[in-house]
Order: structure tokens, then C-alpha cells, then sequence
């Protein structure tokens, strides 16, 4: 107590963060809040979190108390809680703890890790952790050098030292760094802290969509909604789902990008973005989040291929507007797409056709073949995902299969800049293998005393490990084995 | 044969082997140790056959629906670490090796009569709940390399913390005598609250998927008082079954240290692996979701652990039971966030 009095503030509030109590206090805050911030939606609005505290609420009192509770609530910050001041406050006293204790450590630890080893006494020799106390029947020289030699070998370092009776200690460590790990997962997580403080101030996430053929040289802001420029244009030149066979469930979401600088194409930026898989170009990354339709694309066209099966000749690409005719390559026949379903299916039990839903299920489109205005075929749909099924067989062996309605969709981008992500990645990296060094690691020091030569050269064995003793002692007793397996065949 | 069959062998063996554990504990023998420790090494090879067929068969179908797929690429899109049925397979698979691997490091069979009933009763859970068993395509968000990472790693941790709990569960009943003693009390209520937690989950899941959240909360609530109150009634039964084992408490503790010491740097790889494919798969390597924070609630519980241990020199009961905490949040990060609150993760469509 005595000493708390004479204490400055400043020393006061050192050791306040220095404490574990404040750690294991801190630390207990941190998960019990989290666990409100699971409960509660996070940024839902009041219908969503009204409808998740009646939940929990007995129905009796739920319509007229989960308001209240919701009120009381928000004003604490729990519908926003990860962005609230008192969380933020939280986290800050938890960094600063986490600084403060680990520089206060540091000292008495670095000091462990650096000081050299002496020799021992032998009361104190024989009080250590582990110790072992044996004999053998060689010349002290040579028992000597084998100790010296298996230390070695060992990985300890050994030193000698000799004592006046004639006998000699030698004695060495090794995994001394290990201590230091703790504090290194400790700087890790104030790494990734520095990290993403870096990344909320210089960076910045947002989202973008950009329908096929379109291009923007800015993205809006989550949240705010505001508009950043990128200082380049980054375009979309196509976008597609593809299904697992004839299900709906999706496969792949892909959008071919490319980055403009100046209305020029930049070399090397074309790419095909994938979930998993996204663009960076100039510390900016583009990842595919979402897609959608657009209502009237003013630019829509419909992209056929047209085979030639049997001539050898390759298939080629023909674009086509709504209800404009255009001459099908290497044919008299002239092509006319007259309609278009996002979705269309035969509905079972009408037997028509009709269009089950306004996303691009199913797209078909409905084409009129003509030659010297003479319907040449029966004019009927195509689908995209069934080619080999409903392609439109012309005459002279050609056939066409309808491939996309580009410009009908958009591409959702999510767009960030972190500036400090790789530093979040560096303390995530440390982190890793500073827990491993810290857990499976240990400081390890043996001492052994080989006595005078007699009939038999005594050894006296001590040794300490600051963590896996139990480990440690078994490979303890390997190095004795090692060490007394050179003199029996001999001795 | 069918990967179902071998999945069957297995549930029968894990089964059988809890048997032939038991009577290795009557009557110490050790054939009876070797017949039980076979039993189960047939058991876990056959699930391990099992896992490999089931991979073969969803190998077959990523090659049928995407045949420009290398050998590579199509072996790892169609790791069997999918959905909720495959990742139960996948934990019950990790919880035995580590089981085997503990028993052949400590040369003590008595675990193994708690481990295998678990392991056997949730492949037949699995079995009789009807949960979907469809090998159903990758979407595409889950189509990225560190799929396997992350859920290989998080699981291997889940399986030590498993670990942790029975040696932390054991612990707090063989050195509580006092029946009014906190920590009795709490050994009873943990144990009746996570066995009523799990019955519950399974009864949502396999029996009336559409119970509300909030009947799930009051069957947990009210079996779990049950169970509480039958674990004290009979803790003199149970205490004399343990007795048996062979485990002193100082062992108990050592394991529960050394499981959790193995768990929380796989926790922490896990978060991380998952951090870093959320970054490249949505531009955000920290979003708060549910499963996030329930994995980070989990890593500071255990934190807490490793601290007092070892900066307040606890041991023995308080450390059991802040153990016992660690794992009741780590079902609940694997289970309870999907089940009962929402999130990014696919493991709840069941």
C-alpha cells in the first residue's frame, strides 16, 4: 500500500495497463458485448431487430416491450455496435494494455533471453526440474568429450568450465527466442490494428454496376454513397452465369474487365473476374459481388454463332439488333430476332410457353429466317442453355445457336482500396508462426558436472524447460542414453 | 461397395469399440485394450475409405460439369468438406485421429470410452436425422483454394478443444466432493446444458426443422436443467465409472492444457485462413458477421484461459472451467451460428 501512495499518476496509470487483471477484464468485455452484436442484426433497421427481440421476449409482453428494449438499445449503440464509440473505446484500452504490458515485460524477458549461462553450484544442480545422477566406467577426458560432443550436436552450445576438484561442468541452452513469442503475437495483433486503421483512413470499399459495354472512371461509397474517383475508367465488356447442367443452381459468376486510361485499352488488364478471383489494378480491387438485369438497354444485341457442320469451315459470330434483319455469312438467308425471354419454359400444364421469371433463368430468343422476304423455316425460339436441342437448322447444312443478349445485364463490382491490408496479412503471418514457437517451443538449459577420474567418472545431470517439461525430459533422457551407449561397448 | 456402406461400417465399429473400451475398463485386460483400440482403427480406416469414395464421387461430377478442369483443380473443388453433413463427417473423422493419437502418446485407453460413443452416435444421428447427404456442386463462392485450409484447420482445432472439454469435464467430477460447491454445480450444468444444446440441435435439424429459435432456446433451457439435475443425483455413479479410469487429475489438466495448447493456434490459423479468403473473395477481410465474431469470441475465451494459466498460475478447477466455456462456444461457432442467428457461411443449409 505504502508504495501505491508514493506512485505518480503517470506511474499509476502504467501499471493499470500493465496488468493482467485489466487484460483478463478487457478481454471478458470484448467477447460478452460481441455476443449482444451477434444477436442483434447489425445495421438491419427497426423491422428486422423488432422482430428478433420479440423472438426472444415471452409472446405475452413481446408487442409492448420489445419496442422499449429496442429503444434503449440503440441509444447504447447495439444496432451499430462494432462502429460504436464505447466498442472502439474498448478496443483501443485493449491495444494499449496489450503495448503497455508487453513493453513492461519486455525488459525482465529480453534479459532471460540474453543472459549468459554460468555454472552452477551442485545443491543448486541437484534441486533443478529435471535432474539425472549416473555413472560411467570411461576416462574422464573421454566422458568429457562425448558430453561435450552430444550437447553440441544436441543443438546447445555447449561451454565448459572447469572446477577445482578436478571435475567440469559443461552447460548450454537453447530455444532462448522462444520467450520472445508471446510478445511477437502481441505485436502481431497491434500490426493488424495499425493495418486496418491504415486501410479505414487512406482506403476505401464501394460498389459499382456497370452493365455490359458501359464503363466508369468512379465508385460510390458504401454507406455514404459517395463518389470516389479512380482516376482511371475500368469497363465491362461482358457478364454471364453459368449453371451446373441443366439445374439453376449457379456454377460460375463472371465478368471479363478491362481497366481505360484515357479511352485507351491498358495492356494486360483485360480479365475475366470471377467470385475468388478478382482484377487489381493501381492498389484498386475489383470483385465480383452481384449482377443484375437492365430494364431497356439501349444497345442490346443479340450474339448468334453460326455453324457450318461438315464444310470444315470455322463458325462464325453474328451480332444482331431487335427486329433488324441481317444476312447470316456464307447464306442467302437473312435473320430477324423479333422477341426475348429472360426465362422461358413450356408450361406444363397449358403446354405454352411463357416466361417464369425476369432474371436471365433461361434466356431464349425468338428469330424469323427469311430469304428474299420468304419465311425460309419456322420462325421459333432458341434457347442459350439448351444449343444442341433447339439451334434453328437451315438450309445448306448451317445452323445457329444463340450465345448471349449482351448489354442486357449489369455487372456488381465491389470495389476496394487497403493501403494497409498487407500489413494485416504481415501480423497475421507473424502471428502464425509466433504461436506455434510460443506453444511448441520451449527455453531449454542443461547443466551437467563430470566428476574426477576414478573408478568411475560420476555425472551429475540438471536441467530446466519453461514450458513441455514433460517433453523435455524425455529428451533428456535420449541425450543421456547417447551419451553413456558410447561407453558400454567399450568400457 | 458404396461410400455409404463403409460409413455404416464405421458407425458400427465406433459402436462396437465403446463396448469393447468399457470392458477393457471392468476388467484390464489388455487383449480386451488391443481388441478395442483395433476395433476403432477398423472403424476410423473404414470412415477414412468412406471420406475418400465420397470425394471420388463428387470428383466425377466437377469433372462432368466442368471436363477443362485439371487433375489438380478438380480434386480440390471437390473436397467432401461441403455442407453441413460433410463437415460433421469431416469432424468426427479429425475428433478419432486425435482420440488414437492421444491414446498411443499416453498410453491410457480410458478416453476412448467416452470418444467412440460420441463418434458412433453422431454418424447414426447423421444417418437417422435425414439431413441431405446430396453431393451437391460447389457454388461459387466456396470455389477457392483456401476452402480446404480453412476448414482442415479449423476442424483439427475444434477436434483438440473436444478434447479439452471431456479431460476438463472429467477433471471438475472426480475432484468436486462437495455437492454444494460451485464448481460441482457448474460440471452439472455445463454437462446438462451441452448434452440438452446438442439434442436440441439435432431435433431442429432432423425432426422439425421449422421450430422457432425461441422453443430451441427453452428446450435447451429446460433439458438442460433436467440433465443437470440427474448428473448431480448420480454424480456418486458417475464419480465411481471414472474411478475406474485411472486418471488423475493432474494428468486430466495436463491433457486439457496440451489440447487447448494444440487448438488455439489452429483456432487462430483457422480465423485467419478464413480472413484472408473472405479478402479475396469479397474485398473484406473482417466484416463482423456472426461467424466471425463467434470465432473471435471463442479465441479470447481461450485467451483468457492461456492467461490466467500462465500469468496467474492457475490450474485445476478454475481453468477447467473457463476450458469448458471455450468449447460450449466453440459448438456454438460451428453449430449454434448457423442454426440459431445468420451469416455468410453455407454449413446451416444442412
Amino acid at each position: 500500500m505504502n508504495q501505491k501512495k508514493s506512485q505518480s499518476p503517470i506511474d499509476r496509470i502504467w501499471n493499470l495497463f500493465a496488468s493482467v487483471t485489466l487484460a483478463i477484464i478487457l478481454i471478458a468485455a470484448l467477447a460478452i458485448t460481441s455476443i449482444v452484436g451477434t444477436v442483434i442484426e447489425q445495421n438491419a433497421g427497426y423491422a428486422k431487430n423488432i422482430e428478433v427481440i420479440s423472438r426472444l421476449l415471452p409472446d405475452a409482453i413481446a408487442p409492448s416491450a420489445a419496442p422499449v428494449v429496442y429503444r434503449v438499445l440503440e441509444a447504447m449503440g447495439f444496432m451499430d455496435m462494432y462502429h460504436s464509440w464505447w466498442f472502439i473505446a474498448l478496443l483501443a484500452m485493449f491495444s494499449l494494455n496489450l503495448l503497455v504490458c508487453s513493453v513492461d515485460r519486455l525488459p525482465r524477458i529480453l534479459k532471460l533471453v540474453t543472459d549468459p549461462m554460468i555454472p552452477l553450484k551442485e545443491n543448486v544442480l541437484r534441486n533443478l526440474g529435471v535432474k539425472r545422477d549416473l555413472a560411467v566406467k570411461a576416462r574422464h577426458e573421454d566422458v568429457r568429450d562425448v558430453v561435450a560432443a552430444t550437447l553440441k550436436s544436441a543443438g546447445f552450445r555447449p561451454q565448459v568450465s572447469k572446477e577445482e576438484d578436478g571435475s567440469v561442468q559443461i552447460f548450454g541452452h537453447k530455444g532462448a527466442y522462444s520467450r520472445l513469442a508471446v510478445y511477437v503475437v502481441h505485436g502481431s495483433i497491434l500490426l493488424i490494428f495499425v493495418g486496418a486503421i491504415i486501410g479505414l483512413i487512406f482506403g476505401f470499399k464501394g460498389g459499382l454496376n456497370l452493365p455490359e459495354g458501359s464503363s466508369s472512371d468512379v465508385v460510390y461509397q458504401f454507406g455514404s454513397g459517395k463518389e470516389i474517383p479512380l482516376g482511371f475508367s475500368v469497363k465491362c465488356e461482358w457478364y454471364e452465369t453459368q449453371y451446373y447442367g441443366s439445374s439453376f443452381q449457379p456454377k460460375l459468376f463472371r465478368s471479363q474487365l478491362v481497366v481505360l486510361e484515357d479511352g485507351q485499352e491498358v495492356e494486360g488488364t483485360r480479365k475475366w473476374i470471377r467470385v475468388n478471383d478478382p482484377l487489381v489494378y493501381k492498389g484498386v480491387t475489383f470483385y465480383q459481388s452481384s449482377y443484375g438485369p437492365v430494364p431497356n438497354p439501349t444497345d442490346g444485341q443479340f450474339v448468334f454463332e453460326v455453324q457450318y457442320p461438315g464444310s470444315g469451315k470455322e463458325p462464325a459470330t453474328l451480332w444482331l439488333r431487335m427486329n433488324q434483319p441481317y444476312r447470316i455469312p456464307g447464306t442467302d438467308i437473312d435473320a430477324t430476332v423479333l422477341d426475348f425471354s429472360p426465362a422461358l419454359t413450356n408450361d406444363r400444364a397449358t403446354g405454352k410457353l411463357i416466361t417464369f421469371d425476369s432474371s436471365m433463368l433461361s434466356p431464349a430468343a425468338r428469330v424469323r429466317f427469311t430469304r428474299d422476304g420468304q419465311e425460309v423455316v419456322r420462325t421459333g425460339w432458341i434457347w442459350e442453355r439448351w444449343p444442341d436441342e433447339t439451334k434453328a437448322n437451315l438450309p445448306g447444312g448451317v445452323s445457329l445457336i444463340f450465345k448471349h443478349y449482351w448489354g442486357k445485364q449489369y455487372t456488381g463490382l465491389q470495389v476496394r482500396k487497403d493501403p494497409g491490408v498487407w500489413l494485416v496479412y504481415l501480423g497475421c503471418t507473424l502471428m502464425s508462426l509466433a504461436l506455434f514457437v510460443a506453444f511448441f517451443v520451449s527455453h531449454r538449459k542443461i547443466w551437467i558436472r563430470v566428476g574426477p577420474d576414478r573408478e568411475s567418472v560420476p555425472l551429475l545431470l540438471g536441467a530446466t524447460a519453461h514450458r513441455n517439461k514433460h517433453s523435455f525430459e524425455k529428451d533428456v533422457d535420449r541425450l543421456v542414453k547417447q551419451i553413456t551407449s558410447r561407453f558400454e561397448g567399450g568400457a | 461397395m458404396a461410400s455409404s456402406d463403409f460409413f455404416n461400417i464405421s458407425t458400427f465399429a465406433y459402436i462396437m469399440a465403446m463396448f469393447a473400451y468399457l470392458a477393457y475398463l471392468a476388467f484390464r485386460k489388455n487383449g480386451v485394450g488391443y481388441v478395442a483400440t483395433g476395433i476403432t482403427a477398423l472403424g476410423f480406416v473404414s470412415q477414412t475409405i468412406a471420406i475418400f469414395v465420397r470425394w471420388h464421387e463428387s470428383y466425377l461430377q466437377w469433372m462432368r460439369f466442368s471436363p477443362e478442369s485439371s487433375l489438380l483443380l478438380g480434386i480440390s473443388r471437390s473436397a467432401p468438406l461441403r455442407n453441413l453433413y460433410e463437415s460433421l463427417v469431416f469432424f468426427i473423422w479429425s475428433m478419432i485421429i486425435i482420440y488414437l493419437v492421444v491414446e498411443y502418446v499416453y498410453k491410457n485407453r480410458s478416453l476412448g470410452a467416452f470418444v467412440t460413443p460420441v463418434a458412433g452416435l453422431a454418424l447414426a444421428f447423421i444417418e437417422m436425422s435425414g439431413m441431405s447427404k446430396d453431393i451437391s456442386p460447389l457454388v461459387p463462392a466456396l470455389q477457392s483454394n483456401w476452402l480446404i485450409a480453412h476448414v482442415l484447420i479449423s476442424f483439427f482445432g475444434y477436434g483438440a478443444f473436444g478434447v479439452s472439454f471431456a479431460t476438463a469435464n472429467m477433471h471438475l467430477i472426480i475432484t468436486t466432493s462437495d455437492r454444494k460447491a460451485p464448481s460441482h454445480i457448474f460440471w452439472a450444468l455445463t454437462f446438462g446444458f451441452f448434452l440438452s444444446a446438442l439434442l436440441a440441435m439435432a431435433w431442429k435439424i432432423g425432426i422439425s426443422p421449422d421450430m422457432s429459435n425461441a422453443s430451441v432456446i427453452w428446450i435447451v433451457i429446460l433439458a438442460g436443467l433436467l440433465l443437470a439435475g440427474l448428473a448431480l443425483l448420480f454424480d456418486e455413479g458417475l464419480k465411481k465409472v471414472l474411478s475406474y479410469f485411472s486418471l488423475s487429475p493432474d494428468m486430466l489438466d495436463d491433457i486439457t492444457y496440451k489440447s487447448i495448447a494444440i487448438g488455439f493456434p489452429l483456432l487462430s490459423l483457422g480465423i485467419i485462413t478464413g480472413a484472408i479468403w473472405a479478402d479475396s473473395a469479397w474485398g473484406t477481410y473482417w466484416s463482423w458477421d456472426p461467424k466471425e465474431t463467434w470465432s473471435l469470441i471463442t479465441w479470447f475465451v481461450y485467451a483468457l484461459y492461456l492467461h490466467s494459466r500462465f500469468m496467474r498460475g492457475w490450474r485445476g478447477r478454475k481453468t477447467a472451467i473457463l476450458s469448458l466455456i471455450g468449447f460450449i462456444s466453440v459448438i456454438f461457432t460451428y453449430l449454434g451460428v448457423n442454426l440459431l442467428l445468420s451469416g455468410l457461411h453455407s454449413y446451416g443449409a444442412g
